[in-house]
């Protein structure tokens, strides 16, 4: 909320600057955003009054004014279509510097020459825009310098209300928050009942219980409709972040600011005889202010004549009654609408008005006339009129009081680690305007009725500690509890599988977890998504199913920055929906795209290929462990180039998947580089054994080479399945260290080239000993894989 | 025996003559070979008397023990010089790069939060971790946020089709702790949370961190001390603090915190509050027995704060240049 100073000062007299005052409210919870001037820098302009207006004689829209400034008469050339004699405007003279550092000299105009500007609200940086001059009130003393005479030297707070304080939404809830923490006095300016001048009314009727317990109208006949908004009046607004609209509208926005209490004018003559306050029927329309229409709920409070709804009750107004440039007789209207009967509903029309935020929050339920007697006292100043009787309905079974709350001394003392004495608790209440009764171990504590926000216990504490000043609270260090946690071993610490990619030359990335739902799709076709309701853009709409839509895009997004070599990886979760449920899986990522190595001296520049990502995760699995458990088996997935793609599967679980990108994918993303992908659930990566120490053999080993001519579609697990199962226990590895095929190899074949390592732990073995493994291995290879030697 | 003397000092020179280790070898087979010079003389001694033979021999097997003591000096000079010559030839331009990966990068979001979560750990508290897709329940209700609450508004909820919606922040998972582990608990929860919400200042996903301490006798006071302590810790100097009063639903008393920049400005860097007693009460826990409090991180605002970040949605483009700066 937007409130200047000047007007804080008619209601409380503090003695401080701006700044100071912002940092007082600021650490007393009414946290002030920003603190600006009420007008730019300029100087020199004047209130002056035109004298004269004649055609230009060289130019259609332009008129040469004569100008009085108190002192002599200027000639000046102005543009501007209200330029008329008798008006007072602001004058800036030859000299005078506007906003911006413009500097006014003498100009000659169509030949003309001016001795100065007539300046519009816009000249002097008051407003976006403007249509003409800036008119000034008839009685604007001539010659008075313009931010005198509109008290420009004033400072505005922007205040950052949170959602509990609704008593501050206002010039009058914030000066007695500048009064109660800073021990000054409020002003009362109570407005005197302004005496009925006919005894004309409207009936009204309160059907909605508790949403509406008390409605205050009062009827104005005969208003003037040229009058217009005093400036006073539309700087005031002007300074709140308000434009002026129509004298009446303007006076209820400025009773609304000044009091917080929301008012609503009506064309008295448009209503249909009475007015009811109930709740919206199912399927009734409501045509608002706005001119949009809107279909009501049950739920939904409205103010209604004879014909139907005519507003929606503390949000908008309706067109049909709406006040307009023709209006003559008007109806006023100030209610008390509960918190509950509002709270949610402005939201749900899209709609977030200065009424509807005042109202969720809570107004002084107290105030109704008072708001009325202020608007129509400004009414009869500015637009005139006849006032009927100031007229409240109540429904005083729903308007109950607050409710007293026990407030107990040890209590607050052990909440805030804080010794305070029971007079000064007693002194901070009643300053804060509760009703305080002493108790045996505390009080009994009625908060003012405009404050919704003290409830319970606590609520009070913070008010006393508030008053105090967070500030002056000890710091107290709590009593050591000496508590060890259990420090899991059959887990991997997820830093660690970040630290050895980060090691292995890994960039790990955070992005969105939602993403662009066509991407998602091309991933991973057919499969359900999660939606957004509300996303914030269409590229951002639905859950992630896995994470690669996000590496994809960050893999694109630095190949268009000309940074092509990457090697990514994030940790977070995927979104699956399993019959229509979301399960939510974390999975470590990643993503590996252009050469091999960074440029070097010493290597020729290749591109990054299937196996050298999978070295990376083998890595992994060497840190948990279970490199053992760990099956590469050839496999299909939509996002994954076909006959390089592997699924990953642990203890016979499917945990992931290892592949190159799909080139159809590739194109679609103009990648124009070689992509690697893999993706692993973390739970199950992470799960470690521990390591389970086997003493190791003193005697030498026998290296045997065999070289074995396979049909392709023979995989190295099985080579090695089988040498494994028929090696006995002397084998202690087995290597692999070629593949071939070409020259002499037949096509369909490969040629394969392993070393088996031979130990025994008891004794030395003899080339027999081991021509006897070899010669078991390489039958059953034969037999079993159809395997020949080669020579 | 002229002969001998003579042969020694051919022998000799032939020595030092050589400038290789095969040459040297070939002189001493010349010499001392099984054929060589020295040693044939050796065999003719056999023509000689047996008075003369103990003479001349001795004067042999001088002449061969000082070439082969020659022999060995040049070996050593020689094996220096081969030494010597390698080394030449196998000499580096050490200013060349080294060969294999570069070191990668972990990003500053994660470098923050394990730092913060060191320091919680000293302070014995366990890291609890919850849903990112919640319900209204635990991320609303439970915290004493009721539908229609104004307090919504602050919290701009993405929602799923399912009714669902994305956590707004982590404090759900201090109701799941609480009820699954009752209390006394400490216990930081730190993840992804989300609101809808993007501008320079917001990124509709950002990194929070939640700390709760529930047990006998905890008071705003010991929470201004853990907060002084925990971030002066983290920014490695003794910090000036601003609390002020502010309000979450959730908590009571409530307070935002600022930290009070070197260049003499506050930024607001929490909030927190002692736990509402609702919240309490929510997950069967007496308020008059246990208080607590909680505090709320963001950690993309630390990291901003400590390495100088000016721009928040630099953290989810992912840029490499920007990753690289954080190793």
């Amino acid at each position: 909320m937007r409130v200047n100073i000047e007007w804080l000062r008619d209601w409380v007299k503090f003695d401080l600057e701006p700044a100071q005052l912002a940092e007082r409210l600021t650490v007393a919870g009414l946290e002030v955003d920003s603190v600006e001037a009420a007008a730019p820098d300029f100087e020199g302009p004047v209130v002056a009054e035109i004298t004269a207006v004649e055609p230009h004689p060289d130019a259609d829209r332009l008129v040469v004014c004569n100008v009085n400034d108190g002192r002599k008469q200027h000639v000046v050339v102005c543009g501007a279509p209200n330029a008329t004699s008798g008006l007072r405007v602001p004058f800036a003279p030859v000299g005078a510097l506007l906003p911006g550092g413009v500097k006014i000299g003498r100009a000659k105009l169509r030949g003309v020459s001016s001795d100065g500007m007539l300046c519009s609200e816009k000249d002097l940086g008051l407003s976006e825009a403007s249509d003409g001059l800036f008119e000034l009130p008839n009685d604007a003393p001539l010659g008075q310098l313009i931010r005198e005479h509109l008290q420009l030297d004033d400072a505005i707070l922007d205040i950052d209300l949170t959602p509990n304080r609704g008593d501050c939404f206002s010039v009058l809830g914030i000066a007695r928050e500048i009064a109660a923490t800073q021990g000054l006095k409020l002003e009362t300016l109570a407005s005197s009942p302004v005496a009925a001048q006919s005894s004309d009314t409207l009936n009204v009727k309160l059907e909605a219980n508790a949403g509406c317990p008390r409605f205050v109208g009062r009827i104005v006949r005969g208003i003037s409709n040229t009058a217009t908004s005093p400036v006073w009046l539309t700087e005031r607004l002007r300074r709140a972040g308000l434009r002026p609209i129509h004298p009446v509208v303007d006076v209820t926005n400025y009773v609304m600011l000044e009091l917080g209490q929301p008012l609503h004018s009506y064309d008295e003559r448009k209503i249909d005889t009475r007015i009811v306050v109930r709740l919206a029927r199912k399927g009734e329309k409501l045509t608002l202010l706005d001119g949009r229409e809107i279909n009501l709920d049950a739920d939904v409070m409205v103010i209604a004549d004879k014909a139907g709804a005519i507003g929606l009750a503390g949000i908008m107004g309706g067109q049909r009654t709406a006040v307009d440039a023709k209006t003559q007789d008007i109806f006023l209207e100030a209610a008390y609408f509960s918190p509950p009967a509002i709270a949610g509903r402005a939201r749900r029309f899209g709609l977030h008005t200065d009424a509807s935020m005042r109202f969720e929050r809570g107004v002084d339920p107290e105030h109704q006339a008072r708001a009325i007697e202020r608007a129509t006292e400004l009414l009869l100043d500015i637009v005139g009129g006849e006032p009927g009787p100031c007229v409240e309905t109540k429904l005083p079974e729903h308007l109950a009081a607050n409710k007293p709350i026990l407030l107990r001394h040890e209590r607050l003392q052990a909440l805030l680690g804080l010794d305070v004495s029971a007079e000064n608790v007693e002194r901070i209440l009643k300053i804060l305007a509760m009703d305080v009764k002493r108790k045996r171990n505390g009080w009994r504590v009625t908060p003012p009725g405009y404050r919704f926000d003290l409830r319970i216990e606590e609520d009070l504490v913070e008010e006393v500690a508030r008053m105090i000043g967070y500030d002056n609270i000890p710091i107290t260090p709590e009593l050591s509890k000496v508590h060890l946690g259990t420090v899991t071993e059959s887990r991997v610490p997820e830093e660690r599988l970040a630290d050895l990619l980060a090691a292995r030359g890994y960039s790990e990335i955070i992005s969105y977890s939602f993403v662009d739902e066509e991407l998602e799709n091309a991933i991973n076709p057919g499969a359900p998504t999660a939606k957004l309701v509300n996303p914030i853009s269409k590229d951002l709409s639905v859950m992630r199913r896995s994470l690669w839509s996000g590496l994809l895009t960050t893999a694109r997004l630095n190949l268009s920055r000309q940074l092509s070599r990457m090697r990514l990886f994030e940790i977070g979760g995927q979104f699956s929906v399993v019959a229509s449920k979301i399960e939510e899986t974390p999975v470590l990522a990643g993503l590996v795209a252009g050469s091999r190595w960074p440029e070097h001296w010493d290597f020729a520049a290749t591109g990054v290929d299937f196996f050298d990502v999978k070295a990376d995760i083998e890595a992994i699995f060497q840190i948990t462990g279970r490199l053992d458990e760990i099956r590469f088996s050839p496999a299909e997935h939509p996002a994954l180039r076909p006959g390089q793609t592997a699924r990953i599967q642990l203890a016979g679980e499917d945990i992931g998947w290892l592949g190159s990108l799909h080139p159809v994918l590739e194109h679609r993303l103009e990648l124009r580089t070689n992509v690697i992908l893999f993706a692993l659930r973390l739970e199950q990566t992470l799960q470690s054994t521990l390591p389970n120490f086997r003493a190791y053999s003193k005697f030498p080993s026998v290296r045997r080479d065999l070289a074995l001519l396979v049909e392709e579609n023979v995989s190295v697990d099985q080579i090695i399945e089988t040498v494994r199962e028929n090696a006995g226990d002397v084998l202690q590895n087995v290597v692999i260290f070629d593949v071939y095929r070409g020259e002499g190899i037949d096509s369909g074949q490969k040629s394969v080239a392993l070393g088996l390592i031979l130990q025994d732990t008891s004794r030395t073995l003899t080339d027999a000993d081991a021509d006897r493994t070899v010669s078991s291995v390489t039958e059953h290879l034969g037999r079993v894989l159809g395997a020949t030697i080669r020579t | 025996m002229n002969q001998t003397a003579q042969l020694l000092n051919q022998a000799r020179d032939a020595v030092e003559g050589t400038t290789t280790l095969d040459e040297l070898d070939a002189v001493r087979v010349k010499y001392l070979g099984r054929k060589g010079l020295l040693t044939v003389r050796l065999k003719e001694l056999g023509g000689l008397s047996a008075d003369e033979r103990p003479a001349a021999g001795q004067i042999i097997n001088e002449a061969k023990q000082a070439l082969t003591a020659a022999i060995k000096t040049r070996r050593n000079v020689l094996e220096k010089e081969r030494i010597q010559a390698t080394l030449q030839a196998d000499g580096l331009d050490v200013s060349l790069p080294g060969r294999g990966h570069v070191s990668g990068t972990l990003h500053p979001v994660t470098r923050t939060l394990r730092r913060m979560l060191r320091i919680f750990a000293h302070a014995g508290f366990e890291v609890h971790t919850g849903p990112e897709v919640e319900d209204e329940y635990y991320n609303f209700t439970a915290l004493n946020i009721p539908k229609d609450h104004p307090a919504r508004a602050m919290h701009d909820t993405f929602y799923l089709e399912s009714g669902l919606l994305l956590r707004t922040h982590t404090s759900p998972v201090q109701i799941r702790a609480m009820e699954k582990h009752g209390v006394p608990i400490r216990l930081i929860a730190p993840g992804r949370a989300y609101r809808c919400d993007s501008d320079l200042t917001h990124t509709p996903m950002f990194t929070q961190v939640e700390v709760l301490t529930v047990d006998r006798g905890i008071s705003f006071a010991n929470l201004k001390s853990f907060t002084y302590e925990f971030l002066s810790s983290f920014f490695e100097r003794e910090v000036e603090l601003r609390f002020r009063p502010s309000y979450f639903p959730f908590t009571e008393p409530s307070a935002e915190v600022d930290v009070l920049s070197e260049s003499g400005r506050w930024l607001e860097i929490l909030g927190c509050g002692m736990v509402h007693p609702k919240v309490l009460k929510n997950v069967g826990v007496d308020p008059e027995e246990y208080t607590g409090y909680a505090l709320g991180f963001g950690v993309e605002r630390l990291a901003m704060l400590r390495y100088g970040v000016d721009d928040l949605r630099l953290f989810f483009e992912n840029d490499i240049r920007f990753l690289e700066q954080f190793r």
